[in-house]
């Protein structure tokens, strides 16, 4: 159904009762949304004992926090929160739903949709308030429809080479999954408060298909988000070995070596270290970009970097267009100059 | 499992993206798909091997199903010649502008029909990426959904799955039958058997249409797709001002000196 007077709501994920960081990065992005229509935001806090969780996120911009405590949602498994949170929505009606694009948002967010038969917009690189034009019936001789104040789910597609904005018009809620790091929490306001409203989980009676056994965390290794400089290496770099110069160079600055999808693909560097729209994004004080032709995904990424340095053989890569400073040359020459210079501190 | 596992993958064929030129872009800023070239997305690959080791391990079949135009054979002969037992095309004009939700109806319908006990996904689609369709068949099917699958095993009517959760790694009990979707982390596509080529060179899936599926037309193609184009507009990044450094001794530590004195490096 659609509400234009519904919340916009975020999904504030957790495990082992600790939000990450997309939450609150959403939450600066649905204020702007609810702003601009006028409406209420709403944090949607998931789990089981999580009511501790509910402080922090009115601190962050949730004029509401729905919770739906339930021991059967102490662990994130599809069936129990796609069931819980499709409940959820029937019942209070909001007209967007953000979820982020982590593992767990990318499951979730597809299945709710599923179920309530409505749009979802993967990956998205921004969202607005903005008119629709439907041209839908144009071919059966139907005027366009104007169709007002809808969400701009805007996103690279086909592999970065054209920005696409997707609409969702008529069947609501409107639903994205954005990015960890693409949006810009707002600073925190302590003791900001809000409304606290629990919900069911509407479990009973419905049985859940998967048990989880055991949970191994990782810590990640890399921290490429937390990190002020970055090397960033594509597929110029050439092989697995040339990009060891790489993490020499981030060595000698104290910095961390990402990469873009291409050097992913070929196997130069690991998965985690993937800068771009279906990587990380980054905002470091200095990114070092070698050999990275600048495919616009990756660019979604890495261009609000505060300096960026370009190394690159083709003068005319996209890559130059977003960079500070250029340089025009082979990198397996100027990487090893750059440390030279790095370690006489550019005497 | 007296006789083995039926195993439903499903596998799709798509423009190689990495290989986008300016020719494949028409002037609305649309991708001229026959432009590039076609291949077996990636990530299925690894699903089709997912479901090939349950056949040998414990026996049974593999069905793959592909949706899209009749181009697509080709993935499907690819399956074969790696070990699938049967294959089906579902293509119909009634499909075409199917977003991910009109496209996981018709793939949940094509594989209900083969009543399988496990169904496997690549985790995306390298032309649109975006992870949707397989929890989306997933929940049609109203299956146990288990994402990003890196192992498995089977106990009866038990799956036994560890799953990359992003944070860490996951392992947990499905109840079958369960929908999968796997990441390169699976492992390799098993390479073709020679013999197997040959006689698939040829061979003709089964085609089907939306109709033959039980498909209510209001769920197919642009009709039951709730998401629309708003605008499209081709990369063209606007000329930023950048200082050039030459890659000589002199410019590269003329430039350290400069990001030391402005305090970005220390």
């Amino acid at each position: 159904m659609k509400n234009t007077k519904g919340e916009v709501w975020v999904f504030a994920e957790q495990e082992e009762g600790k939000l990450s960081d997309v939450p609150f990065e959403l939450l600066g992005k649905a204020r702007e949304l609810a702003g601009r229509l006028g409406v209420k935001v709403g944090a949607v806090l998931m789990g089981d004992g999580v009511e501790p969780l509910a402080k922090p996120l009115f601190e962050a911009g949730a004029d509401v926090v729905h919770m739906i405590d339930d021991p059967a949602l102490s662990v994130f498994r599809n069936k129990a929160y796609r069931h819980a949170m499709v409940e959820l929505v029937k019942e209070a009606n909001p007209q967007i739903v953000i979820f982020g694009a982590t593992h767990m948002g990318r499951d979730l967010a597809p299945s709710v949709a599923s179920a309530l038969r409505c749009g979802l917009t993967a990956d998205c690189t921004d969202l607005q308030i903005g008119d629709h034009l439907d041209k839908r019936g144009a071919c059966e001789g139907e005027e366009p429809k104007l169709v007002k104040d809808v969400l701009l789910q805007i996103r690279p597609a086909f592999g970065g080479n054209i920005i696409a904005t997707i609409v969702n018009p008529y069947n609501w809620p409107q639903m994205a999954t954005v990015r960890e790091g693409v949006m810009k929490p707002l600073p925190r306001e302590e003791g900001r408060i809000g409304e606290l409203v629990r919900h069911s989980a509407h479990l009973d009676g419905v049985e859940i298909p998967v048990e989880v056994v055991e949970i191994v965390r990782r810590a990640s290794s890399v921290n490429l988000k937390g990190s002020r400089i970055i090397v960033c290496g594509g597929a110029g770099v050439g092989s697995k070995e040339n990009f060891k110069l790489l993490h020499d160079l981030a060595a000698a600055l104290g910095g961390a070596v990402g990469g873009s999808r291409a050097a992913v693909d070929l196997g130069y560097c690991e998965h985690e270290r993937q800068i771009g729209q279906t990587g990380v994004t980054v905002r470091p004080a200095l990114m070092i970009s070698c050999g990275v032709s600048g495919a616009v995904q990756h660019l979604a990424g890495m261009k609000d970097s505060a300096k960026i340095i370009a190394i690159n053989t083709d003068k005319d890569a996209p890559i130059f267009k977003v960079a500070h400073y250029g340089i025009v040359g082979d990198l397996n020459v100027v990487i090893p100059k750059l440390i030279k210079a790095i370690k006489s501190k550019g005497e | 499992m007296m006789n083995g596992y039926t195993c439903v993958v499903c596998v799709k064929q798509v423009p190689d993206t990495k290989k986008v030129t300016g020719q494949a872009m028409k002037a609305d800023g649309t991708i001229n798909r026959a432009a590039l070239p076609a291949v077996f997305n990636p990530e299925d690959r690894n699903a089709l091997e997912a479901a090939l080791s349950v056949k040998e391990r414990y026996g049974g079949k593999v069905i793959a199903i592909a949706m899209g135009l009749p181009a697509a054979k080709a993935v499907l002969r690819e399956a074969l010649a790696c070990g699938a037992d049967e294959a089906v095309l579902v293509t119909d004009r009634k499909a075409a502008g199917s977003d991910t939700l009109a496209t996981s109806y018709i793939l949940s319908q094509a594989v209900r029909k083969f009543n399988p006990d496990l169904v496997f996904c690549g985790r995306q689609a390298i032309d649109g990426d975006t992870a949707q369709t397989g929890p989306q068949i997933g929940e049609k099917l109203d299956c146990a959904v288990v994402t990003y699958l890196e192992k498995l095993e089977l106990e009866g009517d038990v799956a036994i799955a560890t799953r990359d959760i992003g944070t860490g790694v996951e392992t947990c009990r499905a109840k079958l039958p369960a929908l999968f979707t796997v990441t390169e982390k699976f492992g390799e596509l098993r390479p073709y058997e020679m013999r197997r080529v040959m006689k698939y060179k040829n061979a003709e899936p089964t085609v089907l249409d939306c109709a033959a599926i039980g498909c209510e037309d209001g769920r197919c193609g642009f009709a039951g797709s709730p998401t629309s184009v708003n605008k499209i507009e081709s990369v063209v990044l606007a000329g930023g001002e950048f200082k050039e450094v030459p890659p000589t001794d002199e410019g590269i530590g003329g430039l350290v000196s400069e990001l030391i004195k402005d305090h970005t490096i220390g």
